[in-house]
């Protein structure tokens, strides 16, 4: 079982991803008993079933938006983003959607091309869940990178005032 | 200028604290060459042909004294004794050592600089006006909104990881593009509406490089306390749904055009409503605390313009400077002075460690110890009075920065090329030189009057070749460096692209083309008719008949 920061502290993760395409082409059924994190195209396709479920999240991938899973969002404990590329910001944006559009206020989860130098960044859009990528020290990453900065300009979903709102604050800080 | 607060420091600091682990940890060979090369162009740091180079930002180009002392430490420290102004008013140093960046950064923040986001697929700098806060033509002073739009961009958690790069630009003069909003990702022009309020017109989509175009308007009128709002709006929907499988592709301009300006408009509007006076509106008191930074200067009331006048018409070289290379300022008695760093053999933009101190004094002593970098690649001391001008003059002659060339055939636009650069297809340094060598009667530069001419070495466009009057752009043919001209190109009282005149030419033939178009001009213009005047009146034909015939 592999390691993951959830909440600031590294845990094991005890949930099961399975990529796009990959539970068709096997036809493999999904593991009883285990938390599984499912791509949407197969949320979609097995929603019913799926629900029964005690556990069950979605993944996106980049091109897939939170508006595709909204009405859903309710009754998923997690739903998790993936990078392929670090590079690739899309998921911020719908990082940011889930907690300020949709409200969503369960785990959302990094996984994918996730790395210390861009945690910071996943954190104040919304992510609170992170698989590192499993050849980097997720001790140092956890150390140093979710808070490089004590300073931030704008708002952010932990709390949406931009400096000006918050100027005093920080001040006396 | 803007007044850093404790809070500001702190951030720089802390970034520096940031770089520098991720340089070590680069070196230790724990982050792969291509996460670090992320990192670091987050960080204006390239890896050049021979030496990397190292992009430090000067937002909307305003300078202290004091920085650019620094700037001089760092150039003559780290550096071979100079550095480039560049076309986005940054600063560009060509020979940094990567491991040395993190002690650059050091010394910088020590003076509130750095190179956050000089480079890379995110927010850059804000570019304006370089004249703004002493224009007389602006309705308002811009440098305040482009502060606030800068705290917005700096390390904006969602856009760090946009398709490609992203330019905004803020304008407050009414005619007239100084800032170039119109090729720009993101133009903001300060307007007011029939109630006095200030608000902005916002433009998206326009951009040079590869496939240059102009920007289209998305927000006709967005009142003041919604801008950040609005921009967001806009990033949102470019980060969304921007190419990312084609990096020619992924610039906003691209999926401005495929959606059409109409559907960019509504995809913005759904995301401006949900941000729409939510915490992100500006207040009176946050935009005041600001312009406060940008307050006028104590000008002085006992300006004498009889010392002026008199040096005027005692000397003619001082009388040819001052016409050529100062402007009207806001406040009676006092001019914008431009520094020209175009000197012929110099690269243009070029400034070395002893000038920028000479420089730094001079702004002390003339004009409240500041200073602006243009986008081309001049400098300007913008507050200095009448009765100062003279001595200034001769003090800037001995530096080799009083060339009266501003606006002219020889105040050429380049980037730094093939020489430096490790993208570029072909030299454009040589080919500056060669144009200011032909045309060294400074006589019949004058009487050619105004001209840009702007040479990119590839198609990123650093020389801004598009918007030259006359656009020179460097191709690769087979290995071989070759030369295409553009005509027409606008970047004054409008921004436009030029228009390809034809094939393309060798390096040893650039200069003669040019004089063959300057001859069809001179050949062809009414009196007192500039340039781009008499090619939009006679159009491409006759010069293309005259090069190519």
């Amino acid at each position: 079982m592999g390691k993951m920061i959830l909440d600031g502290e590294i845990v094991d993760n005890g949930w099961q991803r399975f990529e796009p395409g990959e539970l068709e082409e096997d036809g493999q059924s999904l593991p009883e008993n285990q938390p599984v994190i499912v791509p949407l195209a197969y949320w979609q396709a097995h929603r019913d079933t799926l629900l029964e479920r005690e556990a069950v999240g979605v993944c996106l991938e980049p091109g897939e938006e939170p508006a595709d899973l909204a009405a859903d969002l309710p009754h998923l404990p997690l739903v998790a983003i993936h990078f392929p590329a670090f590079k690739d910001g899309r998921g911020y944006s719908y990082a940011r959607e889930l907690r300020t559009r949709y409200r969503f206020t369960g785990e959302v989860r990094a996984v994918g091309d996730v790395l210390q130098d861009q945690l910071f960044y996943m954190h104040r859009v919304g992510f609170n869940a992170f698989e590192v990528r499993a050849d980097r020290d997720i001790h140092e990453a956890l150390e140093n990178g979710l808070r490089p900065f004590s300073v931030t300009y704008q708002g952010d979903v932990h709390d949406p005032r931009p400096i000006y709102r918050r100027r005093q604050e920080l001040e006396q800080a | 200028m803007y007044v850093y607060q404790d809070y500001d420091q702190r951030l720089l600091e802390e970034r520096v604290a940031q770089y520098r682990d991720q340089t070590r940890r680069y070196l230790a060979g724990q982050l792969s060459e291509d996460e670090f090369l992320v990192l670091r162009l987050q960080n204006g740091l390239y890896i050049q042909r021979y030496a990397p180079m190292l992009r430090i930002s000067v937002p909307y180009g305003l300078l202290s004294s004091e920085q650019v002392r620094t700037l001089a430490k760092v150039v003559r420290e780290y550096d071979k004794g100079f550095c480039h102004v560049s076309t986005r008013q940054n600063i560009q140093l060509n020979w940094p050592e990567v491991q040395d960046v993190p002690d650059i950064l050091a010394e910088l923040a020590s003076v509130q600089m750095h190179a956050i986001q000089t480079s890379g697929n995110c927010i850059r700098n804000i570019t304006t006006d370089e004249y703004a806060g002493v224009n007389p033509k602006e309705i308002e002073d811009p440098r305040p909104w482009c502060e606030i739009i800068r705290q917005w961009a700096t390390f904006n958690p969602e856009f760090a990881y946009l398709p490609r790069k992203f330019k905004i630009a803020v304008n407050a003069v009414p005619d007239a593009d100084p800032a170039l909003i119109g090729v720009h990702d993101i133009g903001v022009k300060v307007i007011h509406n029939d109630a006095g309020e200030t608000g902005f017109q916002v433009w998206a989509g326009g951009g040079l490089g590869r496939t240059p175009m102009t920007g289209q308007v998305i927000g006709e009128f967005v009142p003041w306390q919604h801008l950040l709002a609005y921009l967001e709006a806009i990033l949102r929907v470019y980060n969304k749904y921007g190419n990312r499988d084609n990096k020619f592709k992924a610039r906003i301009k691209i999926l401005v055009k495929a959606l059409g300006a109409e559907k960019y408009r509504e995809l913005t509007e759904a995301e401006f409503a949900e941000l729409k006076d939510g915490p992100m509106t500006l207040t009176e008191e946050e935009v005041a605390r600001i312009q406060g930074c940008f307050t006028e200067p104590a000008y002085r009331d006992d300006v004498d313009n009889g010392v002026l006048d008199k040096a005027l018409q005692e000397n003619r070289a001082f009388n040819r400077w001052y016409h050529t290379n100062t402007r009207a300022h806001k406040r009676d008695g006092y001019r914008s002075v431009t520094l020209t760093l175009k000197k012929t053999g110099r690269i243009p933009g070029d400034v070395s460690d002893e000038q920028l101190e000479a420089i730094a004094d001079l702004a002390d002593r003339y004009s409240f110890g500041e200073l602006r970098n243009t986008h081309q690649q001049n400098m300007v001391l913008s507050d200095v009075a009448a009765d100062d001008l003279f001595e200034l003059w001769e003090k800037l002659d001995a530096l080799g920065m009083a060339t009266p060339n501003l606006g002219l055939l020889t105040d050429i636009v380049a980037c730094p090329g093939g020489d430096l650069c490790a993208l570029a297809n072909a030299k454009s340094v040589p080919v500056a030189e060669g144009i200011q060598r032909r045309f060294d009667d400074m006589d019949y530069v004058h009487d050619l009057g105004p001209l840009d001419i702007n040479i990119s070495g590839c198609m990123n466009a650093c020389g801004h070749h598009h918007i030259g009057h006359i656009g020179i752009l460097g191709v690769d043919k087979k290995g071989k460096e070759f030369y295409q001209i553009t005509l027409g190109g606008r970047g004054d009282k409008l921004s436009r692209i030029g228009e390809k005149m034809g094939p393309s030419f060798e390096s040893y033939e650039v200069t003669d083309v040019i004089e063959k178009i300057i001859n069809v001009y001179v050949d062809k213009r009414l009196e007192n008719e500039p340039f781009i005047d008499t090619y939009e009146r006679i159009g491409m034909e006759p010069f293309k008949e005259h090069v190519y015939g």
